[in-house]
């Protein structure tokens, strides 16, 4: 079992003091995770030892830092479950990830009339590229719908023999909800259509096996499981990514030039046009390590835990509302809550005068919010460090906001 | 009371009995801004006769520092030439962004607002209705 005290150790930050020396009590890690020191380490090593540009140097110094990055690659496909990491193309972020396949496959294969099914709770790194496409391609949106208590409302999926793409979140990262991507992709693939798993928020907290999740693309980002902002991968079944379209044009991507054309390079290079973010997919490897030695088995048991706590003691407070599944075994340990009388961006200003990091507002998923009937949400979320302590703090917070907020104390 | 506590006061009491939030028919400007970081919404509306700002509404969602501050425009933009109107934003604008005191004692009170550099991410909501005013007057005249 995950102590997370131990865990805490590994993380540097968390012994700051804020706001007139308030402990730092963490919860926007469905933002951005804290870092441990062995990532941070892993960066600095690489700056301070192997700094040099990947597969160009002959010298040893390009040999290691070709090494490193290559060896990370592999780590982070095993770690999502991909048998061959040249299926494995690293992007700075998880949105880059999805304009790819958008980019790449969508504007290369949609027709008019194909429909893109998108499920009304995706942030909109998973809606807009799509919105895109569609504008170029003549392609047509269509909504999956959530139902009011925040699961996908799969006896009315939208999929027909008119849809070409199916795309999804692993876990909503508003609402926490753990969708059914394997269902999804055997009715996807039925329909004959593909499908792309939004990994964002489920690789950091879910053990994950791309094979076993059965989609086509997933794309997914390095610094919500405590890698370094800029790292983050897609993969895709190779057949796909031979056939995909480059991303960007330049460097690295490219087998042959002459001055009027050229030839792509093999997978995954094809998609990495320019230096690519060297010390930070170095560092999202050194990630990986961290979590495979806590064992994700451990992080899921540990976050759902913290998950029914949070849940309790917040559906005890008066005035509160939580979004999303009640049943922590369906959900993350992301909690989207709205309080009485409170605007979430008030509470967050309130609950930071704690020493509390939360976040507040509409989470980039607006059509999300238009369907809750809120303009605004207050989140909460955990990660592996965070302990029931945490929780209990959030709660007491809480409690008393309302009081707070109309005293006008916090102004 | 302390100046603080008085500040705090008049913010919540124009976020609970937010002044002029209603429909302005045939307004003569008419402009619709957000803040896509959190989401507060306002739509700022003028009446003009004779250059003068005849009536001013507001309407919108958001925190009580989004609307207060649109409660406390309406107020003080009514009366004023386009001109005086823009001395005004740029003034709120200045003692906003901490740098200038200058114009101050035209602030009335939206002086009440100053503790709120202290939160810089919460400075956009304070200056959302402002900003979507002095556009609003911008385009009027390029209009005009």
């Amino acid at each position: 079992m995950l102590d997370p005290k131990i865990v805490r150790k590994d993380f540097p930050i968390l012994d700051r003091h804020v706001r007139g020396g308030k402990p730092l009590v963490y919860l926007d890690s469905a933002a951005t995770s804290q870092k441990p020191s062995r990532v941070i380490e892993a960066v600095a090593d690489f700056y301070e030892r192997h700094n040099a540009n990947v597969h160009r140097g002959v010298y040893l110094l390009a040999e290691e830092a070709t090494v490193l990055y290559e060896e990370a690659r592999a780590k982070v496909a095993g770690f999502v479950g991909a048998p061959d990491p040249r299926a494995l193309v690293f992007t700075k972020s998880c949105t880059e990830a999805i304009n790819m396949v958008a980019g790449g496959w969508g504007r290369k294969v949609l027709r008019p009339g194909d429909e893109i099914v998108i499920t009304e709770m995706e942030h909109h790194s998973n809606l807009i590229p799509w919105q895109m496409v569609a504008r170029d391609t003549g392609a047509v949106l269509v909504r999956f719908p959530v139902t009011d208590d925040g699961f996908l409302d799969i006896p009315r999926a939208p999929i027909t023999e008119r849809t070409r793409l199916v795309c999804v979140a692993q876990m909503s990262n508003v609402l926490g909800t753990i969708n059914p991507v394997r269902e999804l992709s055997e009715a996807a693939h039925a329909a004959g259509a593909l499908l792309l798993c939004d990994g964002a928020q489920g690789v950091p907290h879910l053990e994950t096996d791309v094979a076993a999740l059965g989609c086509d693309f997933f794309a997914f980002s390095g610094h919500k499981m405590l890698g370094p902002t800029g790292s983050g991968g897609l993969w895709a079944r190779p057949e796909l990514l031979e056939e995909m379209d480059p991303f960007l044009g330049g460097g690295e991507m490219i087998r042959e030039v002459w001055f009027e054309r050229a030839t792509w390079n093999e997978i995954p290079y094809k998609f990495e046009g320019g230096t690519p973010a060297i010390a930070s997919s170095i560092g999202l490897g050194a990630a990986v390590d961290y979590l495979r030695d806590l064992g994700m088995g451990s992080v899921r048991a540990h976050e759902v835990g913290l998950t029914r706590r949070a849940l309790e003691a917040l559906s005890a407070i008066e005035g509160l509302t939580i979004h999303g599944p009640a049943d922590p075994e369906r959900r993350g340990g992301v909690i989207s809550f709205w309080l009485d009388d409170v605007h979430p961006h008030d509470l967050a200003t309130i609950l930071d005068a704690d020493g509390l990091a939360i976040r507040a507002g509409h989470h980039c998923a607006q059509p999300l919010m238009r369907r809750l009937g809120v303009p605004a949400t207050a989140r909460a979320s955990f990660y592996v460090y965070n302990t029931l302590e945490d929780v209990e703090a959030l709660a007491v917070a809480l409690q008393s906001a309302r009081e707070r907020f109309s005293s006008g104390a916090w102004l | 009371m302390s100046l603080d506590e008085l500040y705090r006061e008049i913010i919540l009491d124009h976020y609970k009995n937010p002044r002029n939030k209603r429909p302005l028919p045939a307004a003569d400007i008419d402009l619709e801004r957000n803040n896509p970081l959190c989401g507060d919404e306002i739509t700022v509306r003028v009446r003009l006769a004779n250059g003068v700002v005849a009536d001013a509404a507001f309407e919108g969602q958001g925190c009580s520092i989004s609307q207060a501050s649109a409660s406390m425009l309406t107020e003080m933009a009514k009366g004023k030439s386009l001109d005086e109107v823009e001395a005004l934003v740029l003034a709120f604008r200045g003692m906003m962004s901490g740098k200038s005191e200058a114009g101050e004692e035209h602030l009335g009170d939206l002086v009440a607002f100053k503790g709120v550099v202290k939160y810089p991410v919460r400075i956009k909501c304070a200056v959302l209705a402002w900003d979507t005013l002095q556009e609003g007057v911008t385009k009027h005249r390029g209009g005009a």
